[in-house]
């Protein structure tokens, strides 16, 4: 399994039956096909809809995801203006939100929309997905392409929002951060919490009950 | 004189159009934007805009190619990594570029439109989004404040229209439309079917017409 499938699989075990989720682009939409048949999620589009789903058959006019690419919608769509579709994501009715990250920190801080001087696309949904979601979970892989450190003691680029991840899911490690502490709770299958430690520039607490991640 | 009819064609939108104005699209991605307006606008051949909306589309897309034609003097947008041309002249200079993020967008839209003087948010607090504004705690918890927007002109893109400017969106070229509706001087839809006067049902009517100056068809050459 590739590291992006497997953090895809391991956030899938995060989501309850019921909950209203809204996935980034990338990484993120890999997602659903890990949710267990008996879990239940509505996918939240912040174009203004609620019951996202796969692409089947032919495209239908004006029914893009945040991506803008064509996608699918489930029996029971709901459309809805930018407001409302906002009003849903600061106002506490999206249960999960999963994003991509440049950095990491282990103050909760999420950066992941801008590097100044080379990479300045714009925040669109995020600062308000990350500020208003109840639960955020960043994944992403665990290091840069160079191998440096994401997760860090304090980000350095500009941030998306202030103290609100709540849990890391890499292909190394799955954390949580638990009364402000950013604690190590499961290593991926054949990664030891010293490999972590080695790829992680945040100090970070080692749960008691760390265990290897269940995959499946 | 009475009101003229709202059913128009692209030209007369002309009189409408000017250097500098700015300009409420709706759209996401160019989803939602009117091409044949957008089309008239760069006809027109008017420069300087200040334009409003998600983000610039792709290069031949949407409001994209207002950017692309250098008809743009500043965006304001949540978003414009899906166009290039955008960021590149941003960095040349020849384009300023306000990025805020798209909750708050809508809802200084939303303000704009609605006789209110700006809005209490939580997003953007400890980021650079809150640089310049003010900030206020409630209940232990802090807020930007973030002001409303207005514009000269907005441009809708309906799928259903009737003659009086009632106004249906399909799926998700919903978005923006139905905010900017209410924020500019100036309001022009374009339809892609006009049903009768009285032929939308008044439950599924989404922007009512009152709000509506001009319609045109999606359909004209």
């Amino acid at each position: 399994m590739d590291a992006k499938h497997l953090i895809a699989r391991r956030v899938a075990q995060e989501l309850k039956d019921g909950d209203v989720v809204n996935l980034g682009i990338g990484l993120p939409t890999l997602i659903p096909d890990y949710v267990p048949a008996d879990v239940r999620i509505t996918l939240q589009s912040e174009n203004g809809f609620l019951g996202l789903g796969p692409l089947e058959g032919e495209p239908l006019p004006n029914l893009v995801n945040a991506g803008g690419k064509p996608c699918g919608m489930i029996p029971g769509t709901a459309f809805f203006d930018s407001a409302f579709s906002f009003a849903l994501i600061r106002g506490g009715h999206v249960d999960v939100t999963v994003l991509g990250g440049l950095q990491v920190d282990q103050h909760g801080n999420l950066a992941n929309w801008m590097v100044p001087g080379k990479l300045v696309p714009g925040m669109g949904g995020a600062m308000d997905l990350v500020t208003g979601a109840k639960h955020v979970i960043v994944a992403m892989e665990h290091t840069t392409k160079e191998g440096g450190p994401k997760i860090l003691e304090r980000c350095t680029l500009p941030l998306t929002a202030a103290g609100k991840v709540r849990a890391i899911a890499t292909e190394l490690a799955f954390f949580r951060f638990i009364e402000g502490q950013l604690i190590l709770c499961e290593t991926a299958p054949g990664v030891s919490v010293d490999a972590v430690r080695a790829a992680t520039a945040a100090q970070f607490a080692v749960a008691p009950d760390c265990r290897e991640m269940c995959l499946t | 004189m009475g009101r003229p009819p709202k059913l128009t064609s692209a030209a007369a939108l002309r009189p409408h159009l000017h250097d500098g104005m700015s300009i409420l699209f709706g759209g996401f991605m160019g989803t939602g934007t009117p091409p044949r307006i957008v089309r008239e606008i760069l006809a027109a051949g008017v420069k300087d805009l200040t334009i409003i909306g998600n983000d610039t589309a792709f290069p031949d897309t949407g409001v994209g190619l207002l950017v692309a034609n250098r008809r743009v003097k500043k965006v304001i947008a949540s978003h414009i990594g899906t166009n290039p041309e955008t960021g590149r002249l941003m960095i040349a200079g020849e384009l300023e570029v306000e990025l805020v993020p798209q909750g708050t967008l809508a809802e200084r839209i939303r303000c704009g439109g609605a006789g209110l003087g700006g809005v209490l948010t939580p997003t953007g607090v400890g980021t650079s989004a809150e640089e310049g504004k003010t900030k206020l705690a409630f209940d232990g918890v802090e807020y930007l404040v973030e002001r409303p927007i207005r514009s000269d002109l907005a441009i809708i893109k309906a799928h259903l229209a009737d003659a009086t400017g009632n106004l249906v969106y399909q799926r998700a070229a919903r978005n923006f439309n139905p905010l900017i509706a209410l924020a500019a001087d100036f309001v022009v839809a374009e339809y892609d079917e006009l049903m009768n006067v009285g032929g939308i049902d008044p439950d599924h009517v989404m922007t009512p017409g009152t709000l509506v100056d001009a319609l045109i068809s999606a359909q004209e050459p």
